[in-house]
């Protein structure tokens, strides 16, 4: 099992999610965004987090044009698995690799802390070892977190089962920390294979830590 | 010839921070203000000297760079 990351200049989560995915067994390779094609053997490729080129202009605006993007998009046409987290959501939209947009937390503080999520949808490749309205508990830390969308395109999202990770407190009950909406914590494309979240699973690998919810999360991303 | 790119959220996205400057107003006695949006602005020096063609290439710059028309709207404003 091989996880690519992709590294732009400001990107601080490539690390971590490193250390996560080898600790759940896999081999890793760090992409500099200056690469034009991916590793042959990559099954999963991650968009980390951070702050990718100082988030100027608007997070991730800068990032989609990186030379690495090019490959990033073949990959993704061609069926490859994508996981955007955090910033990598954020270049994700703004690929248009995902519908939507992510805009400034409603409150316009920078969050970060431990939040709950529910299980929206566990008929995707992703979330296969989730249970259906499971609640886990997930670190969140953005300052552009509140995912947008249009009523036709969040209605289009649900009718396709896109939507895969709705915000909520411990007991599961809606809890919105950024005015996203409809409490939207993550989403897919349309062919399932492209999957962004604001949340960190890659920081809920370690009961000492928090929370050791991230990893069955992250084992389903990788071993299908 | 310059150009000035006016970007702000459509009309209908809530405007978080526009939201924040009018409670600020409201607080400061500023009792005349309807409404606040908060945008950007961004001004660029352009080498053309032909209107048609240099609001063809800003209006480009706007689509796939500057502006992301799934939450903002923006205005060109040229000066030569």
């Amino acid at each position: 099992m091989k996880v690519s990351i992709i590294q732009f200049p400001g990107t601080n989560c490539d690390y971590d999610t490193q250390y996560a995915f080898e600790k759940l067994g896999a081999t890793t390779e760090l992409i500099w965004h200056k690469a034009t094609e991916l590793p042959a053997d990559t099954d999963l490729l991650v968009v980390a987090g951070g702050f990718s080129y100082g988030d100027y202009l608007r997070s991730g605006a800068i990032a989609r044009f990186s030379p690495v993007m090019d490959a990033v998009k073949e990959y993704a046409d061609e069926g490859g698995k994508v996981l955007g987290i955090c910033n990598g959501f954020q270049v994700l939209t703004e690929s248009h690799l995902l519908p939507g947009a992510l805009k400034r937390n409603d409150n316009l503080h920078f969050i970060s802390k431990h939040h709950h999520l529910k299980v929206a949808s566990t008929d995707n490749t992703f979330l296969q070892k989730m249970e259906q309205d499971e609640v886990v508990n997930i670190p969140v830390a953005h300052h552009d977190g509140n995912f947008y969308i249009d009523p036709k395109g969040l209605e289009a999202l649900y009718e396709n089962d896109q939507v895969l990770l709705h915000y909520c407190d411990k007991n599961g009950k809606e809890n919105n920390p950024n005015g996203s909406v409809d409490s939207i914590a993550g989403i897919t494309n349309k062919n399932k294979n492209v999957f962004g979240l604001m949340p960190h699973p890659e920081r809920a690998i370690d009961a000492i830590l928090g929370s050791d919810d991230g990893i069955k999360m992250l084992e389903g991303f990788f071993n299908s | 010839m310059t150009a000035i790119v006016n970007i702000s959220l459509k009309a209908g996205v809530l405007d978080s921070q526009g939201k924040a400057v009018h409670h600020a107003l409201d607080a400061l006695k500023f009792e005349g203000v309807e409404d606040v949006r908060v945008g950007k602005q961004i001004i660029l020096k352009l080498t053309s000297t032909d209107e048609a063609s240099a609001k063809a290439e800003v209006t480009e710059m706007c689509e796939s760079l500057l502006a992301n028309t799934v939450i903002e709207d923006y205005t060109i404003e040229l000066i030569s």
